[in-house]
């Protein structure tokens, strides 16, 4: 990294990328914040939901398979997602239903394993990278040049969480499953369908899931193992606070800024440990997240 | 020598205030009850006194020593046992496995000798199952030795979980709400035992009861609380009959409403 | 259906419960002992893997199945105990000495890792345990200077009391080690369950709350399993090293972690047995599928297909379908087979209904 004159613009530069993967970082942790408040289980298949997620988009949109509009490929990929998450709870999750939360766990996680094997049989091992209409633009603000896609990134992963944030406080159904999430037989006894709020909440998450790989894969290549991303998005979600969206987020803009000044500070083996190490040392001082309060469960 | 006193106790969640400054003592032998409306703080002085929680003011002292500084598995050392509202059983264990883990206080050996399991672990094993086969004697669960807890009804865990935590030989015994849920039959039963806990085992007794059949069977003495509040304390005639007492229930729904049947 | 009349406490305690039950253990026992002249040496290579995984498991089911604390991250104590042993052995520490050591060493670094990580609960847990996991990757290429980093170390000869043991030159011996170990480690392991520690270890499982209120000190008890759990598992790992030949940073990965915890489930948590049928189902499915797959080829004639990564995918399948519909694991639905034939007519399909609980939060709202 050269110094001097081209200093701060580097910096920022690097300000800049750093925010554009936590943005991906955070979206998937989104997606586990999503699952866990309305069920306390963890979906550690979120970073292969993503995965799956940019593997549709490409194989709707890329030349050299359908080859449809970008524009039409996008939301038709963030839907199929959808309905791939509610189908995923109606037949599999719900079967869930009165099992400890680690069972979940250990079923998502085999969950994953196998998106990783169906997407690596269909559309093989090699990186794909999404073709989109604003690839290789860029943004000039004076002498700084910024790629178009990472401001994209930001900038689509903040109205998100806002929709999000916004669609829990005001919407019906999105209090419904606020609801539905502290009290399940509270929230079924007011006489709200708490199987079905279930359901949608991964559909939900499955959604989000999608624009997350929508926006990956059009920064970066994406392969098969991709999804193991998801394990830095733990690191965001922890550092947010498991129950909190805009936590969510900002742990994963902490986490994406961390990574690029850890590589520039520290020696090359010390810097990709960064992001894991703080994740511990915020689960051991402050386990419940750097935003909330843990509290002791009720005898 | 005072046996176990609350002095001035207070517990606050958040603007709440479950316990206001309460004070009591019990005696040494005695069966002493704690009765009130719901919410009105008895199961959380219980959990007070098992250090679950710290209060904000006050002091409890067991044996004329404070036991605000232990941890809650320190507590039973001492010799304070307890049962819980809605039964903390170990569900994937037998009954028998169950009692021999009130036992815990009184293992001795190490952890390397029970990993090879040499003949002094062998011995103590023996003497544990000793000490729970009377206890299992003495409230006939002879049938249910070798049963999970997770196929028991209702009325059996509740015994179970009383024999459990007779099991650790306590000085004092925290029965929480030892009735509820428990059929006639069942309920005279718990009259008996808790009477002979206290004759024949020389065992103290708290316990939280909204049954006053019972109440005033067993008790020597009783401690009517309301809000967190003492309303009134002395013989379950005396409390009964106390006007503060009566107002409280009639304000929420009446005394003998209180008694909850065979809910579940 | 039998019914056993017990004449003392010791009837209890006794290792097996009745002479039927311990014919059938020392059949088992002695079908083990005979294997290597029973089948060729590429099978007891084989084997000698299922027991390494076996043992394993064993290591995991002490804190997931019987503690009830999942961890994601125990290939790194695995890793622990085949670096320390291979380390030893390089510095010419006899084996003999080396390999205990070897688990002491993974145990003590589990008991210190444990203190501050098991205070979380559930899912926070197998988060903390997962960055661990991932961390020794790492940890291995910087303590490249000891531990060979991305190139690995080798495993060099060892012997006991002068015979040496060879994984390739003397795969029958080896094989015999690791039963040794396996059946010591069986043995350990019944005994901690019928000691006072094994049943404070249940206790934590089923309920903090009331096993605080009976004494049992919550963290250490927890520290303990974690120790002892990872004992077992620096000794699988001290094995699997040895058994591998030469291993580097990405042996001991966090796949291998989340297969440990798969097995073990598939096996059927919170029993013995369930590690032992974990291990066969991990050891003997890549042949299974590779059985089955040259068999759909010639009957459809269509040569050769590999699919990458298959073998995790149908291991995964698999434990999907457990989770649903046997989440007691292989174990569960024996019990339920023999229990089935024992009492034949008179099963009930009820009899092993298990009650379904309204989500138990942990949170305070």
């Amino acid at each position: 990294m050269p110094r001097g004159e081209g200093f701060d613009l580097d910096m920022m530069q690097l300000v800049i990328s750093g925010l554009a993967n936590g943005s991906v970082y955070g979206l998937i942790a989104l997606g586990f914040v999503l699952i866990y408040k309305a069920t306390e289980a963890v979906n550690f298949a979120q970073g292969d939901f993503m995965m799956l997620g940019a593997f549709i988009t490409i194989w709707l949109a890329n030349p050299q398979f359908l080859g449809i509009d970008f524009w039409i490929a996008v939301p038709l990929a963030i839907s199929i997602m959808a309905v791939l998450g509610y189908l995923l709870d109606l037949f599999v999750i719900r079967k869930m239903f009165g099992q400890p939360q680690i069972a979940v766990v250990i079923l998502t996680i085999a969950l994953g394993f196998i998106i990783r094997f169906v997407v690596g049989a269909i559309w093989k091992h090699e990186p794909q990278l999404l073709e989109t209409p604003f690839a290789g633009r860029e943004l000039r603000i004076g002498e700084l040049v910024l790629g178009f896609e990472e401001v994209a990134v930001i900038v689509v992963t903040l109205l998100l969480t806002l929709f999000l944030f916004l669609f829990f406080r005001k919407a019906k159904l999105g209090k419904a499953m606020q609801a539905a999430s502290q009290n399940q037989l509270a929230a079924y006894y007011v006489g709200i369908p708490v199987k079905r709020i279930q359901s949608l909440v991964w559909a939900l998450a499955g959604a989000v899931a999608a624009v997350a790989g929508v926006l990956f894969a059009s920064k970066g290549a994406v392969d098969p193992s991709t999804g193991l991303l998801g394990i830095k998005a733990f690191a965001a979600a922890v550092i947010g606070g498991f129950g909190s969206l805009p936590g969510a987020l900002i742990g994963g803009l902490i986490i994406g800024l961390i990574e690029p000044f850890a590589a520039y500070a520290l020696p090359a083996g010390y810097s990709q440990i960064a992001p894991y190490a703080v994740m511990l040392l915020v689960l051991i001082f402050r386990p419940a997240g750097i935003f909330s309060q843990m509290q002791k469960k009720k005898v | 020598m005072s046996f176990l006193t609350l002095e001035n106790v207070t517990l606050r969640f958040g603007g709440l205030v479950a316990v206001n400054n309460v004070s009591f003592h019990v005696g040494k032998g005695e069966v002493f009850a704690l009765v009130g409306p719901n919410g009105a703080g008895k199961s959380t002085l219980f959990n007070l006194i098992s250090r679950f929680y710290d209060p904000a003011e006050g002091d409890i002292r067991f044996e004329d020593k404070s036991i605000l500084k232990l941890r809650p598995d320190q507590v039973p050392s001492l010799g304070i046992a307890r049962t819980f509202q809605n039964i903390e059983l170990f569900e994937q264990s037998t009954v028998l496995q169950n009692l021999l883990v009130g036992r815990h206080r009184h293992a001795k050996v190490g952890g390397f000798a029970q990993t090879f399991f040499t003949p002094a672990v062998r011995k103590e094993e023996m003497e544990h199952r000793r000490i729970v086969e009377e206890i299992i004697d003495f409230l006939d669960l002879q049938p249910y030795r070798d049963k999970y807890i997770a196929g028991l009804p209702y009325g059996i865990r509740k015994v179970v979980e009383m024999a459990r935590a007779l099991a650790t030989e306590p000085k004092l015994l925290l029965l929480d709400e030892p009735a509820s849920g428990l059929s006639l039959e069942e309920t005279q039963d718990m009259i008996f035992w808790i009477e002979d806990i206290k004759k024949h085992m020389g065992i103290t007794v708290i316990m939280v009861e909204h049954d006053m059949n019972l109440v005033s069977a067993v008790s020597d003495r009783v401690l009517a609380l309301a809000d967190g509040k003492e309303l009134a304390i002395g013989t379950p005639k005396e409390v009964q009959s106390h006007p503060e007492v009566i107002k409280a229930y009639l304000g929420s729904s009446g005394l003998d409403d209180k008694k909850e049947g065979a809910k579940k | 259906m039998r019914f056993v009349f017990k004449r003392s406490y010791n009837d209890d305690i006794k290792l097996f419960k009745h002479r039927t039950q311990m014919f059938w253990y020392l059949a088992l026992l002695i079908f083990v002992v005979a294997l290597p002249w029973l089948i060729d040496d590429f099978l007891i290579g084989e084997a000698t893997n299922v027991l390494i995984w076996a043992i394993a498991g064993m290591g995991l089911m002490v804190l997931a199945g019987h503690t009830g604390q999942a961890s994601l991250g125990h290939a790194a104590f695995m890793a622990i105990g085949c670096y320390a042993n291979v380390i030893m052995l390089q510095r010419g520490v006899p084996f003999i000495i080396a390999f205990p050591l070897s688990g002491v060493i993974a145990g003590i670094a589990g008991t210190i890792i444990a203190l501050p990580v098991l205070r979380l609960h559930g899912i926070y847990l197998a988060i903390a345990t997962l960055a661990i996991s991932i961390l020794t990757d790492d940890i291995i290429v910087i303590t490249a200077p000891w531990t060979g980093g991305v190139g690995g170390l080798a495993a060099p000869p060892f012997d006991i009391f002068g015979v040496d043991i060879n994984r390739y030159g003397t795969p029958i011996l080896f094989y015999f080690l690791t039963l040794v170990v396996t059946l010591l480690v069986l043995w350990a392991y019944r005994n901690i369950l019928r000691s006072p520690l094994g049943r404070s270890f249940v206790a934590v499982r089923d309920s903090e709350i009331s096993a605080q209120a009976l004494g049992v000190n919550i963290t250490k008890t927890k520290a303990i399993s974690f120790g002892i759990s990872c004992a077992i598992v620096g000794l699988a790992g001290a094995l699997l090293g040895l058994f591998a030949g030469a291993f580097n940073n990405e042996t001991f990965n966090l796949v291998l972690s989340i297969q440990l915890l798969l097995m073990i489930v598939i096996g059927g948590l919170g029993s013995i047995h369930g590690a032992f049928f974990g291990a066969l189902v991990i050891g003997f499915l890549p042949q299974a599928i590779a059985i089955t797959r040259d068999g759909i080829s010639e009957t459809f004639g269509l040569g050769t297909i590999i699919i990458p990564g298959i073998e995790s995918g149908v291991f995964a399948l698999i434990l999907i379908g457990f989770i649903l519909f046997e989440p007691r694991g292989i174990y569960g639905r024996w019990i339920k087979i023999r229990t089935y034939f024992e009492l034949f007519p008179f099963y009930r399909k009820g009899m092993f209904k298990r009650q379904k609980t309204y989500l138990k939060t942990e949170r305070m709202k």
